[in-house]
């Protein structure tokens, strides 16, 4: 609070020490919010407020020593505390003029004692000591500021609460009223009905954190329709909940970014809204106790806009709740949901009724959803929509969405009043009626005459839902009236591509009636079943219902047709037709793990293999749609890999049509984590069609998946022999720059891959990849990161490559990311770090040159994450090869951490735990703290370890502690000549020598025990 | 009747011959089978005389019985249909032609049935009120509304700006054609004049495989 008190404060000169406040509306309000934070401070925070400054509060103050009571040792005009702190300096001492004040209690007490002057108080004590926020000596104020943090605040959005809207609201009205400093016209509330919990929203709608509508009249501008969530206020569709303008973070603000009137005026509303006793009054409780809660994040985001903008920190005085009150989430939704119903239900149209009943059923459906959150990886959806009302539940629900979720959130429309509506709206409202009120043959008038609507529009899309046409559509499917059923399908299956109908149909029961209708003998039926499956089931709950039905099964079976005999009957092409659509329908439930799981039992993967021999492109888009989905799991990469569909797969990259393209490029993508998959794509020589389709820059799905493919490839050296000779290296390091992410990670990994071979590092240098990859380190993607690091650490090892790194400075960004929260991003840093430090000009001089950078690498060692700290102890053992940075890392403790970290069983880490052992002797007497620490037994088991690698290396850590006498003992003890003796015989020299060298060091050490025992 | 069966037979045989090679979708053994069944329907009937066939009443009993037809009027009309030669009576031939229509008949021999069907007065158009005749019973008739007919004028205003393509206020055979095949389901727009799947399945069921046990 002090920061953002001091930035918000007017002082009269900025930059002199003691400035003096302004006598300016604002500063009286704020002096009044900070009176009423300090006096009642102590009751609020009783231990808090016995802290004791490190540096007394003084002040100016006009009390007098009669002023005050029985607590005060009173002798004369001075006046000291009873209460003292532990060195028996009085808590309080008044030497008139001057106050010194050691703790809250204190000040508190003054504050009551002073009556009247408190603000006179509180005034002259900050002039006195005006709060330094950069001044890290802890002021008072800025306890202040630390303990209020104390309270749980998380998120940094700033939230908007039904009481802060309330308070902005009533504030507008009363800038209507004014004749000639009027500053807009009028301020109306779409809604008279008030909910207990404050929201004027219907209740489906503050599922989305949408607190009411308004329609504020400007006087320069349209009327602004407005939507006031808890995520902000934005201008609305007037009809529709759709948000249409960027998302303010208040009423005033969005107010002067569209009224330049209002701007203006604005200002000169500063002292009337001064002028509001009563609010005022009343709005100082809840002030204090808002900027408990909601302080730290203002203090970040809040005051640096605010700064300059006098008018709107006037007026945040003004809303209490604004931006300080945190919303308590989604307290108020859940709660505050329950009882107001039945009101509510009474003032609505019956319309509105049924589709609240929708909310209700869509609202617990959502809460369902949060209480399984799913633990599936999943895709991360590339698609997100926008969620603009969403916001305010979205982190509820944003947990949820791992699973590919196309359209958790999406902006409703509202049922409004009747005046606005379109025309279509009442032409489908009759149409709905006749399909109420009509026997078979009127159905199926209405049913094809509402075919006739744009059923790819929106408005007529929720106009059918509005006005119940879905009731009855889903209803018709029970029926026997075949016509009836293929005419609603027909409709369904359109308006169902609406994320809001989706939902509404699977709420309906939709689905279980859908997929009933799969058995149905009828042809036509299926597929507009299974068509329409495919597009409703493009959310988790609906995924789930298809398989919980029995859905899955059924739409294996629509699989099993005769796709590729050249000439089909009517009837077989219906077949294939019917196929086509159960692959839809499949595609989309295969976003979800389980239904992976349930295709697979089904059956469904041959029926998918023979279906991808199908000729049609039609038919190809959702078999590989599907097979790629499911290709994130094992058994379904083995499967494609077994039944041969990687020729398939591979001979359709070679189609003309981008969107198979893609979906076939990452079905390979994901399948070649593989080895025999890689292989595979080899033999069937899909590797070129993949260079190949490099070239298609501008289509970035294509391009994420194909580099994909290229980078998983990759990982096999005959592959990349391969891509040398199509000059894919060379394409790719021109794929560096200005291309999204998702495609970044799998150009530079693909990079990385290729850089494993020495005639690429050449490659990559000479089509000037090392900037651009050097570049990329200042990014923030972790899988970015990892990837990127990797190929910066792989083209480390040639000596020309690293000139050009250092010189771009890229070890220096390398470490940088040894402090990324991602321990990923560490590891692949430490690692990438290794060469760089080997083969960099003066790397001891470099290295040194990274202020704090030994102590951020030997830190890492208390990571537990095993492949961070066998990178780091590579790293280690590259830099202590360089005594002064051995010596510098031995003060940071090295030793012992890596002493503690011997008891791994983790080959890799032992590997390179024993070399950073082995280099860490060379100091001191480093060798004798290892012994002493404990480290030797446990490295002695190392050499039982079946990873020959590692014996290498613990030979040589062995062999350079052995020069300890006390370690030999420890050695010898546990058993290690006899390991050792046999690793002499190895045909690796350097084991062959360290072996040796350490058992010599035994038996020398024996031998001179002896000479003293006997000689 | 056994007796007479045996005589017949022979004549039987040679009727089914001859109608199966006029008649599309039926083979000669179908054929024989329906002229059985329309026999044994004929049988029933007391007052039975050669030359004539099914009346009305016995013609809309089958309709109704066994392909579930409701609407009088559509019956009626599809007795009509039947009846080519308008003398009141459904002859053997008129019999096993309506029915390869009905239970096999094309997209486009479905077209021109149902038209003829719909097509109350025989001018070759489906006017207004022959529209609204048909449709009249079509919706729920609500209490509250003031104009019980106003729902199935607009229903007909509807169907008209479905249907009719050449803006005349009635349906021509073209329009009807091109609507029904834009759109297979306005086939039975003015009421269900075929039977349904299954009962044609149960009916083919039982005349062609029942019949022949006997």
């Amino acid at each position: 609070m002090g920061v953002a008190l001091t930035r918000a404060a007017q002082w009269t000169t900025a930059s002199s020490g003691t400035g003096k406040l302004e006598i300016t509306p604002v500063n009286e309000s704020l002096l009044k919010e900070i009176l009423e934070f300090v006096e009642q401070f102590s009751s609020r925070h009783p231990q808090e407020a016995k802290h004791v400054f490190k540096e007394p509060l003084q002040w100016t103050t006009s009390l007098e020593a009669s002023d005050f009571k029985t607590e005060y040792d009173i002798s004369g005009p001075t006046v000291k505390s009873q209460e003292t702190d532990r060195d028996g300096h009085p808590m309080l001492q008044l030497t008139p003029p001057s106050i010194s004040v050691h703790s809250f209690s204190q000040l508190s007490k003054i504050v009551q004692l002073a009556t009247d002057k408190k603000l006179k108080e509180v005034r002259a004590c900050l002039e006195g000591k005006p709060c330094q926020p950069q001044n890290e000596t802890l002021h008072p104020i800025c306890i202040l500021n630390s303990q209020s943090c104390i309270l749980p605040i998380s998120h940094r959005e700033v939230r908007l609460s039904p009481a802060a809207v309330k308070n902005d609201v009533e504030l507008l009205k009363s800038f209507c009223s004014e004749g000639e400093t009027r500053v807009l016209t009028s301020v109306q509330y779409t809604s008279d009905y008030e909910f207990t919990n404050g929201c004027r929203t219907p209740p489906w709608r503050q599922v989305h954190g949408e607190i009411c509508y308004l329609v504020i009249k400007p006087c320069d501008t349209q009327p602004l329709h407005i939507t006031c969530s808890t995520a902000g206020v934005f201008l609305n569709g007037e009809n529709a909940y759709d948000r249409t303008s960027d998302v303010y973070r208040d009423l005033v603000t969005l107010l002067k970014s569209k009224s330049p009137h209002f701007a203006e005026n604005i200002n000169k509303q500063d002292f009337a809204v001064q002028e509001e006793p009563p609010t005022q009054k009343v709005q100082h409780v809840e002030l204090v106790d808002a900027e408990e809660q909601g302080q730290p994040q203002r203090s970040y985001e809040h005051q640096e806009k605010n700064v300059h903008e006098k008018a709107r920190q006037q007026l945040v005085q003004n809303k209490p709740g604004g931006k300080k009150k945190l919303e308590p989430s989604l307290k108020w939704k859940n709660l505050g949901l329950a009882s107001p119903y039945d009101e509510a239900d009474d003032k609505k149209s019956k319309k509105n009724a049924v589709s609240e009943k929708f909310a209700e059923a869509q609202e617990k459906m959502q809460k369902k959803a949060d209480v399984s959150v799913s633990s599936l990886p999943g895709r991360q959806s590339s698609n997100k929509t926008k969620t603009p009302g969403g916001v305010g539940g979205a982190d509820d629900f944003s947990e949820s969405s791992s699973e590919s979720e196309e359209d958790e959130e999406q902006p409703e429309r509202r049922t409004e009043s009747n005046t606005d509506l379109p025309s279509e709206y009442w032409q489908i409202q009759k149409l709905v009626k006749y399909l109420k009120g009509g026997n078979q043959t009127a159905t199926v008038i209405a049913l094809c005459s509402m075919r006739d609507f744009n059923l790819a529009q929106e408005t007529c899309q929720l106009a059918i839902r509005d006005v119940g046409g879905l009731e009855v559509l889903i209803n018709l499917l029970d029926t026997e009236e075949i016509k009836c059923k293929i005419g609603s399908l027909k409709i369904l299956k359109e308006i169902s591509r609406n994320s809001q109908i989706r939902r509404a149909i699977a709420d309906l029961g939709g689905l279980q009636t859908m997929v009933k209708i799969l058995d149905s003998p009828d042809k036509d039926l299926k597929y507009l079943a299974a068509e329409t499956i495919a597009n409703v089931a493009k959310f988790r709950r609906a995924r789930r219902t298809v398989r919980q039905h029995g859905g899955i099964k059924r739409l294996v079976e629509l699989l099993d047709c005769v796709p590729d005999s050249a000439a089909l009957t009517e009837e077989q092409e219906k077949d294939v037709e019917v196929a086509r659509c159960g692959a839809l329908a499949l595609w989309s439930c295969s976003k979800s793990t389980r239904n992976k799981e349930a295709i697979r039992k089904a059956g469904g993967i041959p029926l998918l293999a023979r279906l991808l021999k199908s000729p049609h492109e039609n038919m190809l888009i959702p078999v590989v749609g599907t097979l790629q989905e499911c290709a994130s799991e094992r058994s379904y990469r083995i499967a494609i890999q077994m039944e041969g569909m990687i020729e398939d797969l591979v001979k359709n990259l070679n189609c003309d049509n981008h969107e198979l393209q893609m979906h076939c490029a990452s079905a390979i993508f994901k399948c070649a984590e593989d080895k025999r998959t890689r292989d595979l794509v080899r033999q069937c020589e899909g590797l070129q069609p993949l260079v190949t389709l490099l070239s298609q820059a501008d289509n970035k799905q294509l391009l994420a998946a194909t580099t994909g493919a290229i980078w998983k490839c990759s990982i096999s050296m005959e592959n990349v022999a391969k891509f040398q000779d199509y000059k894919a290296l060379e394409t790719l390091v021109g794929l560096l720059t200005d291309q999204p992410e998702e495609v970044l990670v799998n150009v530079v990994g693909a990079l990385g891959e290729g850089a494993q071979k020495p005639a690429n590092r050449a490659t990559i240098r000479k089509c000037g990849g090392i900037q651009p990859l050097v570049n990329l380190l200042t990014g923030t993607n972790q899988a970015l990161l990892v990837n990127v690091t990797k190929a910066v650490g792989a083209c480390a090892t040639e000596l020309e490559n690293m000139t050009i790194i250092d010189r771009l400075d890229g070890v220096r960004l390398l470490w940088s990311l040894l402090k990324n929260p991602n321990p990923d991003v560490q590891a692949s840093a430490a690692w990438a770090i290794c060469p760089c430090i080997e083969n960099a000009k003066d790397s001891g001089e470099m290295v040194r040159s990274f202020v704090g950078g030994l102590e951020l690498i030997v830190n890492l060692l208390k990571s537990t994450n095993k492949e961070v700290l066998a990178s780091v102890c590579a790293a280690i053992a590259k830099i202590a090869k360089d005594e002064e940075n051995l010596a510098v890392i031995t003060d940071h403790g090295v030793v012992p951490m890596l002493a503690k970290l011997t008891n791994t069983t983790d080959d890799k880490l032992r590997r390179h735990l024993a070399e950073a052992i082995a280099r860490c002797c060379m100091w001191g007497s480093n060798r004798v703290l290892f012994g002493e620490a404990g480290a030797v037994a446990p490295l002695v088991r190392y050499l039982k370890s079946k990873d020959t690698s590692v014996h290498q290396a613990t030979a040589q850590a062995l062999f350079q502690l052995s020069k300890d006498p006390n370690n030999c003992i420890t050695m010898h003890d546990n058993g290690v000549v006899k390991l050792l003796l046999g690793m002499m015989g190895s045909t690796d020299e350097v084991l062959q020598e360290a072996a040796a060298g350490c058992v010599a060091n035994i038996r020398r050490l024996a031998l001179a025990n002896e000479k003293a025992r006997y000689g | 009747m056994a007796e007479m069966s045996a005589m017949n037979r022979k004549l039987i045989q040679n009727l089914a011959e001859t109608l199966s090679k006029q008649v599309k979708h039926f083979n000669k053994t179908e054929a024989e089978c329906l002229i059985r069944l329309f026999n044994g329907l004929l049988g029933d009937q007391s007052d039975r005389r050669v030359g004539n066939g099914l009346d009305r009443g016995k013609f809309r009993n089958i309709l109704h019985n066994t392909f579930g037809m409701t609407d009088d009027m559509i019956m009626d009309r599809v007795f009509r249909a039947f009846d080519k030669d308008n003398d009141s009576y459904v002859s053997v031939k008129e019999w096993i032609e309506g029915l390869s229509i009905f239970l096999r008949g094309t997209l486009d021999e479905k077209i021109k049935y149902c038209f003829d069907v719909y097509d109350l007065n025989g001018d070759g158009y489906i006017s207004r009120e022959e529209m609204f005749h048909m449709l009249k019973n079509s919706l729920i008739r609500q209490p509250t509304e003031e104009d019980p007919d106003e729902g199935i004028k607009d229903l007909v205003e509807i169907t008209l700006k479905k249907m009719d393509h050449d803006h005349d206020s009635r349906l021509s055979y073209a329009d009807f054609e091109k609507a029904v095949r834009d759109e297979n389901l306005l086939l039975e727009a003015f009421g269900t004049c075929l039977p349904d799947a299954k009962s044609i399945l149960e009916f083919e069921q039982h005349a062609f495989q029942d019949t022949l046990e006997h």
